[in-house]
């Protein structure tokens, strides 16, 4: 037997080797260039009060959560009972950045009434016809959440609808962690 | 009801699949006829029940049932069906669904045209597609179940991918997957031979139709992508080397070398152990392709839904199957001895200089897609090596391809002399570089080496395949179908070439702004905008300009570049307006409005671009002929194969008959 026939087995060995390390290097974990900067600012109209706005600068101070959804989303009604079990759990202050949905010419009002349906979480939500915020903040898909400390900076970002387990395990150590910081 | 009824049938092609895979194989190592018996009909059973499943997910697709989580994500009622059918494959579940048919059907297809192979032969070769089918099924039922339900049902389902939504995309994967999966029968006949250590070159005559067969599919399936980047990105571009692009190139070019060293095995009895390699590397770099676009290893700009868990399945299934492929390789290749010696001017040689020239262009192309992956894991941070990286290498690789390729077709097997080889190509040779100093100085009056080189290889190529059929002397219907393909593929691929020549060195891009009635001139063609006006489409919403293009005041075209929306959360669609030729195109796309009835556009003038599509045609053409050749269906020789076959305690003797060598060209 020849060794020469090994040759093709070694070098596919070292192929699997690196695909198991890219494997292991989720890219959805690659911090996203927003995180360690200021929250990128934007001053919306609140959904329920369309005369009054919400902006980053008025939840400066405290930790917040920024949830982007909208009702045309099949995955923000999947992830909308457990967010609401954080929200309610932790006392956080939770902007809901409506996407692409109220007053747009083909949802009109439906996302108020997947909020009466299935309640209300938030502390407020903005109306983000056009989706420039939604730009701003880098989304790439909806929904997404984010975690701003007391500093208004941006730091961590979840894409995709969170589970019960990333709120147990990430978020919820975040929030108490983010919390002890001083402001 | 009806998904559960295709979810069930799955299953039941999985439990089918598994039967295939062992007991036939097992069988035919221990001497049971019976469950040899079983290949065939297991293998019809499998893509019975697959084919069963595929149609129920389909009519789930049709009736608009957003009960099935797969559907509502990917289509809505709003879309028109032949986008609903196409969205099956849109996305992740359903194309592995897909995959696993066009799988089945394969296996059904090597069962069904199987007279000429033994028994024994073929239950192994139906074993080893039943194993992969077995590992596909389950990476659909485990983790990408496309049946599943949703508890709360929406009324209206999100929609398909608008740059999914389109004729070129809905045909380009079901071609890409043919292309991919039916380099598994090449890989099952050589993994078979292996297995029964019986390595003659008659598994090489078994396997070369089908081979061909993939090979179109895929020339075929890139071909596809690459006009559908062309006319639906609207940057005019038809290849960016993209991860994605390169994993069904590197399939694509090992194909290509395995079907010239199958000729060799074939023909020879040489290059033995070679070619087993590369029917095991050009299914391997299918997998691994499946592997990059499904796990998200890579950033693309085919990005589907990453999954980690599902490229971990991948990767463990490329392990099994790669690495116990390779494993046998190592064992078993050393019983593999060549047969023919060749002398270093012969037609093996030749074909030896391609298959060396075609592996090195694919390790090439696999550093460059894996190079941010290797950087990545050194830790410099994510980076990609770009066109640049890719044209530097290929372009010289090309060239000396081209060189031989020409010279190929006069070249006999085992010994030829170089005076002889002079005397036949020296004709195409000078005609060729004639053509290529003096045509660029006729139309264009300028003189660029490189227009010069890509206009000698694709006239030399040509032309010496021309001139070597012409001088077989035969009447062009008594000519085999096999030397016909040759022909024509050969065609094809210096039509490509001198199309991609003459595209990448001459075509001209300008971004301007224009008002309504505002004209804009280029390369001879005078662009007048005319307005833009609002359409409304079942699926989107448009603007769609109007521009008359004239050339020496005649119209030429009447264009109309879209920008489409196709609401939701979805990015506006470019539809760029295209006048094609045969010498040149004229692509306008439309971009944004800039006020005062103006808007911005990006106008293109491109020579030769559609060579390089009708080239893959011919390609694609000339694989079909050769598979088709009537050579492959005799079944005289296969015959007493098969009596020897009987005795599988001798099965380490090599069988190769002096009628198969000595078969000419």
């Amino acid at each position: 037997m020849s060794k020469k026939y090994f040759v093709p087995l070694i070098g596919f060995g070292a192929l699997v080797a690196l695909l198991l390390f890219g494997l292991s290097n989720d890219p959805k974990l690659i911090p996203s260039p927003f995180i360690g900067q200021p929250a990128p600012e934007f001053k919306l109209p609140k959904m329920y009060k369309p005369d009054e706005t919400i902006s980053v600068s008025d939840m400066k101070g405290e930790v917040w959560v920024l949830n982007l959804w909208a009702s045309w989303c099949v995955s923000c009604r999947a992830e909308h009972k457990v967010l609401s079990r954080l929200i309610a759990e932790k006392k956080v202050p939770t902007v809901g950045l409506n996407y692409k949905d109220y007053g747009t010419e083909d949802y009109g009002d439906d996302a108020l009434q997947w909020l009466a349906t299935l309640g209300n979480p938030y502390t407020a939500v903005a109306v983000d016809t056009k989706g420039m915020a939604g730009i701003d903040w880098g989304v790439v898909g909806v929904p997404e959440t984010f975690v701003i400390d007391k500093k208004g900076i941006v730091r961590y970002k979840f894409t995709g609808p969170v589970y019960p387990d990333a709120v147990d395990d990430i978020l919820i150590p975040l929030i108490d962690k983010l919390r002890a910081e001083a402001g | 009801m009806i998904p559960e009824i295709g979810h069930f049938a799955l299953i039941l092609g999985l439990s089918v699949a598994v039967v295939q895979g062992i007991f036939p194989m097992w069988g035919s190592l221990t001497g049971k006829s019976q469950w040899v018996a079983l290949a065939k009909p297991a293998a019809f059973a499998q893509l019975f029940f697959v084919f069963i499943s595929f149609l129920c997910l389909l009519y789930a697709f049709l009736t608009n049932d957003f009960s099935v989580k797969y559907v509502a994500t990917n289509s809505n009622s709003q879309m028109p069906t032949i986008f609903r059918v196409s969205a099956l494959w849109g996305a992740h579940e359903g194309s592995l669904l897909l995959w696993s048919l066009v799988l089945a059907g394969w296996g059904a297809a090597v069962a069904y045209f199987s007279k000429g192979i033994p028994a024994i032969m073929l239950s192994r070769v139906l074993s080893v597609m039943g194993l992969i089918g077995v590992g596909f099924m389950l990476f659909v039922i485990i983790t990408s179940n496309p049946f599943e339900r949703l508890l709360q049902i929406p009324a209206e389902g999100r929609q398909l991918n608008p740059l999914l939504q389109d004729i070129g995309l809905a045909i380009h994967p079901p071609m890409l997957y043919m292309g991919y999966v039916g380099l598994s029968v090449a890989f099952s006949f050589a993994m078979a031979a292996m297995i029964g250590g019986k390595l003659d070159a008659a598994w090489a005559r078994w396997a070369r139709p089908w081979t061909n067969i993939a090979w179109m599919f895929l020339t075929l399936g890139i071909a596809l992508g690459s006009w559908w980047a062309y006319y639906e990105l609207g940057w005019g571009g038809w290849w960016f080397w993209d991860p994605v692009e390169n994993a069904s190139l590197m399939p694509w070019i090992i194909a290509t070398a395995l079907i010239h060293s199958l000729a060799v095995t074939e023909k020879r009895a040489s290059f033995k152990a070679w070619t087993v390699l590369l029917s095991i590397m050009g299914f391997s770099l299918s997998l691994l392709g499946t592997f990059l676009v499904r796990s998200g290893v890579l950033t693309s700009v085919h990005s589907f839904a990453s999954d980690p868990e599902r490229g971990l399945f991948i990767l463990i299934f490329l392990l099994v199957v790669i690495g116990s492929s390779l494993l046998l390789f190592a064992f078993r290749a050393h019983k593999l001895r060549s047969m023919g010696t060749f002398s270093i001017v012969s037609r093996e040689a030749g074909l030896l200089v391609n298959n060396v020239i075609l592996v090195v262009m694919t390790a090439t192309v696999l550093l460059g897609t894996l190079y941010p992956l290797i950087i990545d894991a050194l830790g410099s941070g994510k980076i990609s090596v770009g066109p640049p990286y890719f044209n530097s290498v290929m372009v010289p690789l090309s060239i000396l391809l081209f060189i031989v390729m020409g010279t190929g077709f006069y070249l006999r097997w085992k010994k030829d002399d170089p005076k002889r080889i002079l005397k036949k190509v020296w004709i195409p040779l000078v005609v060729s570089l004639i053509a290529a100093f003096v045509l660029p100085l006729v139309t264009v009056s300028d003189f660029n080496i490189k227009t010069t080189i890509g206009l000698f290889a694709g006239s030399w190529v040509s032309l010496a395949a021309i001139m070597w059929v012409v001088s077989l002397g035969r009447s062009p219907f008594k000519l085999p179908l096999g030397t016909w393909g040759s022909v024509i593929a050969h065609i094809g691929m210096a039509m490509t070439v001198i199309g991609v020549t003459l595209v990448s060195l001459y075509d001209t891009e300008k971004d301007v702004r224009l008002e309504v009635g505002q004209s804009y001139e280029m390369a001879g063609y005078n662009f007048s905008f005319k307005g833009v006006e609002s359409v409304k489409v079942d699926n989107y919403v448009a603007n769609r300009a109007s521009m008359d293009v004239t050339k020496d005041g005649e119209l030429v075209s009447a264009m109309h570049p879209e920008k489409r929306d196709y609401g939701r959360d979805q990015m506006p669609m470019t539809e760029a307006g295209i006048d094609a030729g045969f010498t040149r195109d004229l692509f306008v796309a439309l971009g944004e409005p800039l006020g005062n009835n103006a808007w911005s556009f990006r106008i293109y003038h491109k020579p030769f671009v559609r060579w390089i599509w009708m080239g893959a045609i011919l390609m694609g053409l000339g694989g079909l002929l050769a598979a088709f050749d009537k050579r492959y269906r005799r079944v005289r020789k296969v015959k007493v194969v098969d009596d020897q076959d009987v005795d599988l305690s001798t099965a380490a003797v090599s069988t190769n008959s002096p009628k198969t060598s000595g078969a000419p060209a």
